[in-house]
């Protein structure tokens, strides 16, 4: 271990905050409160899923209000995803190049599949 | 980049277990692992679009005992991280901050996580099962 063990906070006076983390956690929490109702929700269309055929599944989905439902419950679960594997990766990647790429490939993969999903959500709706 | 040499969270080789930090790490890697989830759920809503083949492949993989493996994983570590985060939305609105009310409500995140996975896996099985 070095002997230079001057605070960080040195570093850190005259950068200024990056202004929003407050944002960060807002956002987390409500998507969480979102997620709870959302998530019970999905459990038990899955759980009414069980056995149903394929097309009974597609039509089940199809209806506008599960439609708009799945909706919500994508946009939010994949938000979600993405703020706490922000938090995972700051906490414990330590090299700076991985840690910006890694950031990066979530906040695209996390869009990616909220996209992909919320579009075979509509063609499902639109195209029962 | 690392500015110091000074040791980094999490110090796990100097602590003895205990529920708080089990509810916390549980958290994290349940979070983690559900990330890894919301790949299948996409999956899952592509190869409903795409049709009957694609659909019936995805039911082979979700039937087979990989497939049992994962979803009874994903569905503890759905439980877990969503009763854990309803004792972290508590806590932010400042309730249950006392020792003992924090590693009660430890135990009751863990242990009812386990229960209601539990009660769900019955409830599927005395459907006929996942497949």
């Amino acid at each position: 271990m070095s002997t230079h063990l001057r605070t960080p906070l040195k570093n850190a006076r005259g950068l200024g905050s990056a202004k929003s983390g407050v944002s960060h956690w807002v956002v987390q929490r409500l998507t969480a409160l979102a997620l709870v109702v959302l998530g019970v929700w999905f459990t038990i269309l899955v759980l009414n899923l069980l056995h149903a055929d394929y097309f009974t599944a597609r039509a089940t989905i199809g209806q506008p209000l599960n439609a708009i439902f799945m909706t919500a419950f994508v946009v939010a679960l994949f938000w979600h995803t993405q703020l706490g594997l922000q938090v995972v990766i700051e906490d414990y990647i330590h090299t700076r190049w991985l840690e910006v790429f890694l950031q990066i490939v979530i906040k695209f993969l996390c869009l990616f599949g909220a996209l992909a999903s919320i579009f075979s959500i509509t063609h499902i709706a639109l195209r029962p | 980049m690392l500015q110091t040499a000074r040791p980094l969270s999490p110090h796990l080789s100097i602590y003895r277990w205990q529920i708080q930090m089990v509810s916390s790490i549980l958290h994290r890697a349940t979070g983690v692992f559900l990330a890894l989830g919301s790949i299948l759920l996409c999956i899952g809503l592509l190869a409903l679009d795409a049709g009957v083949e694609s659909f019936a492949t995805l039911q082979k993989f979700t039937g087979s005992w990989l497939g049992l493996l994962l979803l009874v994983g994903w569905t503890w570590s759905f439980c877990y991280h969503l009763l854990n985060g309803l004792r972290h939305l508590s806590l932010d609105a400042g309730w249950g901050f006392q020792i003992s009310q924090f590693v009660c409500s430890g135990w009751i995140a863990v242990c009812s996580s386990l229960l209601l996975t539990l009660a769900i896996w019955i409830y599927v099985f005395m459907q006929g099962g996942h497949a």
